[in-house]
């Protein structure tokens, strides 16, 4: 068991105060055993600030609600222990999305805002028939279609991604990931032109400078090179026929 | 002047998980307007944690073949141990193949029958055949007689709630994130909306509907270890309680899942043993034959937990600092099988554990899961007590769990429901008009504004919101867990008293100003004990042993005295519920033997 006292240098603003400038604001804590971000926050918030903001829902990785900058780098703060950790550690919201207060900020309206621009749902012209047994899909397929579906929109890559940071349009490793997974999905009847439209220009997948930090910060370990690989061929190819 | 927005809708969907959102889309299909209200992002909905799968007697994969919708019926009927409305029941069954294809045409990546032959953990060799090739197969799943789980990998829930999610954004559906329904407007008879507080600014927001539609989820976290998110604190449940108009149905039945992982309480699938794991004692000895050697790892829920005290009290747990456990052995289902069809809990064991589950045992201990209770609905989703409430998924007693639920029954329910109920609501909605006065909108918001300015100001007194909370929920923990005493029961009942009076005087101990977390905390925490008090009163006063419901000083079903549904009232200023009984709605399977567990003919005394 541990016995070090942790230091948590926290970003503290709150835009219902705008008079109370940003600021950096220290908390120290004991270190338990197998503690996790999660755990340290929740002490801090119920044990010395109740006013301290953040965002956890399943704190098992799952949901995506609680990345942060850990000393910097995205992270899901959930599933990054203390021990990782030297006794100083600074938390900072993500950068990108719009601020709530304190380390949360607003990736849902991001996220759903991307889903509209690329569509983000399987596009077909068949009519549900509650009568006739599903289609027939290979198992393989259905594999190859849950590898990108796996996203859990935390923004970790968005954080991290530096023309994301520069340009507000920009779609991001998530969102052509996401595109990604309905361009191999049978079932979407979409063209290769019609998700052009949606991709093919610097807001999408021409837009990416091949830094790859999105797959370094990708929580879920997505192959985020190889989509981002996959969707730039495929418009490229696109692109060539227009 | 009035210090809230308000909005105008038919359809008021509270929630937008699984239940929410399906509804959502039946509603929008009818041409009604809808707008859903989430704490959270729909896509960080606690369904998305959903792991293992949703039953649906397709009968593809060779394990499932002559499976139907009569034996899927048995299996629930049974699995709620004779507490399940048989209508509901019946219904549900009979739907859900219908549901799992449309989630299929939607764009869930189901996983898929392969043909060949194969030999299972165990040894015996099967054969999927190529007559069933590439449709959706099924995976083993506790007190089923079928393989009847459809799953992609162990994020089901993930997959299915991404996709509904992608249906309501592709039909327009309006959502309110970050927004809290605090209390519903009704005048006694109907139900007009609701207030809520905007977890972004802290701003009050009215919202007024001809149909509402409770579909928050459980409430779990009014206990100390459960596997649930930390936002399923049953609120939408404590909102139609505090009518004082809407019963809540047996909030006694509270489900224990076997495997927890120790010590953060995170799931491990059922998926896990049905696929073939088990569970292992301290001396790597595999007991769950020795007490049930017809299911063995696999027979429900409430058995298996009981099994693992049972053999705890016996001395044979795992010792740790966090009390006694047992192993999860999966390592000899290998790496390939482990890294893609349980995936996800092996990434949740590397992460919070640091235990590789290919190579090293899981530490599980039971842990509460699911809320087999809530708000008491007829068939169709209407709301006892006030026209114009609906309720769907865990939030609501529909009641198709009865005293246990079966795993897999409720992603399948969420989707079901929305389907079913959804049309019902919309059928409501679409023969019902919007009128209301605004005295009663007016005063709904006002009494709101008041409590939060209360809690500010510290007028009421100084408790303090975290503790009263952390009491309660170790006093659910101690004393209303897995195996109850009327003793037990009682210290439960007489300590939640005491909190619920406490809880009356919170303070706050920061500004309160924005959306400051004290106060969502401090608004949330005196309904959480109304329902803490509805569960353990509750199950003081059934005497007798069924499902999850395990009285040591009455081990037996009382069908005699007790088939019969609790229903908690909370009329305004009350102690303690008023609770009444309801009948259970026997119509094919007369109570008898579950085939497993404690009472049965074929299990160890």
């Amino acid at each position: 068991m541990s016995n070090r006292t942790l230091t948590f240098s926290v970003f503290r603003y709150n835009p219902a105060t705008p008079e109370i400038k940003p600021c950096m604001q220290s908390y120290q804590l004991k270190e338990a055993g197998g503690m996790t971000m999660f755990v340290a926050l929740t002490k801090i918030r119920e044990e010395q600030d109740p006013s301290l903001m953040f965002d956890f829902v399943c704190r098992a990785s799952i949901c995506g609600s609680c990345a942060m900058l850990i000393n910097g780098k995205p992270r899901l703060a959930c599933k990054t222990l203390t021990r990782d950790y030297g006794t100083k550690i600074t938390l900072m919201p993500l950068p990108v999305f719009k601020l709530i207060g304190d380390l949360s900020v607003d990736t849902g309206t991001w996220f759903r805002r991307l889903s509209v621009k690329t569509r983000a749902w399987v596009h077909t012209k068949k009519e549900f028939d509650p009568t006739v047994l599903e289609e027939r899909m290979d198992n393989a397929t259905a594999l190859e279609i849950y590898e990108p579906e796996r996203c859990i929109e935390c923004g970790c890559c968005i954080a991290g991604c530096a023309t994301a940071n520069i340009r507000e349009d920009f779609l991001g490793a998530a969102g052509l990931n996401r595109v990604a997974r309905f361009m191999v999905d049978p079932r979407d009847e979409r063209s290769e032109q019609e998700y052009f439209e949606i991709v093919g220009s610097d807001e999408g997948v021409f837009g990416c400078y091949g830094l790859m930090a999105c797959e370094d910060n990708c929580p879920t370990k997505l192959p985020l090179q190889y989509q981002l690989a996959f969707v730039r061929r495929k418009m490229a190819v696109a692109g060539l026929k227009r | 002047m009035s210090n809230y927005q308000t909005h105008i809708t038919d359809v008021l969907i509270i929630g937008a998980g699984l239940a929410g959102e399906r509804a959502a889309i039946e509603a929008s299909s009818h041409g009604l307007d809808s707008i859903i209200l989430s704490l959270v992002p729909p896509r960080r909905s606690h369904s998305t944690a959903a792991q293992g799968g949703m039953q649906a007697s397709l009968a593809n994969c060779a394990m499932g073949k002559g499976d139907s919708t009569d034996i899927h019926f048995a299996d629930t009927v049974k699995g709620s141990d004779w507490g399940c409305e048989q209508d509901v029941a019946r219904l549900f069954c009979e739907t859900v193949p219908i549901a799992v294809r449309q989630m299929a045409y939607w764009g869930v990546p189901w996983s898929r029958v392969v043909a060949g032959k194969k030999t299972l953990p165990n040894g015996q060799e099967i054969e999927d055949t190529k007559d069933k090739e590439g449709l959706i197969t099924g995976r083993n799943f506790g007190g089923t007689a079928k393989w009847r789980t459809c799953y992609t990998a162990d994020g089901t829930g993930h997959t299915m709630q991404y996709t509904i999610d992608s249906i309501v954004i592709s039909l327009g559906i309006t959502v309110h994130d970050r927004m809290e329904a605090i209390s519903l407007i009704h005048d006694g008879e109907k139900c007009l909306g609701a207030v809520a507080r905007c977890l972004r600014t802290g701003k009050l927001n009215v919202y007024i509907a001809k149909a509402t539609v409770i579909a928050t989820g459980g409430y779990g976290r009014l206990y100390d270890a459960s596997t649930n998110a930390i936002i399923c604190e049953g609120t939408g449940m404590a909102l139609a309680l505090d009518t004082g108009q809407v019963p809540l149905g047996n909030m006694e039945a509270v489900q224990f899942h076997p495997t927890g992982m120790v010590p953060v309480w995170i799931l491990i699938t059922e998926g896990a043993r049905g696929d073939g794991g088990y569970l292992l004692d301290k001396n790597q000895h595999r007991f769950m034959p020795d007490y049930e050697p017809v299911k063995k790892d696999l027979a429900s829920r409430d058995v298996v937990s009981r099994r693992m005290i049972e053999h705890f009290r016996k001395g044979f747990g795992v010792d740790s600092p966090y009390g006694p456990h047992m192993w999860l052995d999966i390592r000899h289902l290998g790496a390939k099988h482990i890294d893609t069809n349980l995936r996800e809990i092996a990434n949740i064991c590397r992460n919070f554990a640091g235990i590789d589950p290919i190579k090293d045992l899981i530490p599980v201990r039971p842990t509460q899961h699911y809320s087999m209770g809530g708000v008491r609905i007829n068939s169709e989703g209407f709301a006892y007590g006030l026209k114009g409430l609906f309720a769907v998924g865990e939030a609501s007693c529909w009641d198709l769990h009865g005293f246990n639920r079966l795993g897999g029954n409720s992603l399948a329910e969420t989707v079901v429901m929305g389907m079913i109920v959804g049309k019902k609501i919309a059928e409501y909605a679409l023969g019902a008009t919007l009128e209301y006065t605004s005295d009663v909108v007016e005063d709904a918001a006002k009494q709101q504004q008041e409590r939060i300015d209360g809690l500010i100001s510290g007028r009421h007194g100084r408790e303090d919101v975290f503790q009263v909370r952390r009491e309660m929920e170790e006093t659910l923990m101690d004393y209303v867990g897995i195996f109850r005493t009327g003793p037990a029961l009682q210290t439960a009942v007489d300590k939640l008293q005491v909190l619920h009076e406490r809880a009356q005087h919170l303070g706050l101990r920061s500004s309160g100003v924005g959306a400051n977390p004290e106060v969502t905390a401090a608004l949330r925490l005196p309904g959480m004990i109304r329902l803490a008090l509805c569960i353990s009163y509750g199950a003081l006063q059934r005497t007798e042993s069924r499902g999850s419901h395990a009285r040591e000083d009455f081990p037996k079903r009382d069908d005699a005295n007790w088939l019969k549904r609790t229903l908690a009232y909370w009329p305004e200023g009350a102690v303690l519920p008023e609770l009444k009984y309801e009948p259970v709605t026997i119509t094919e399977l007369p109570p008898g033997d579950r085939g497993y567990g404690e009472s049965s003919a074929s299990s160890k005394k």
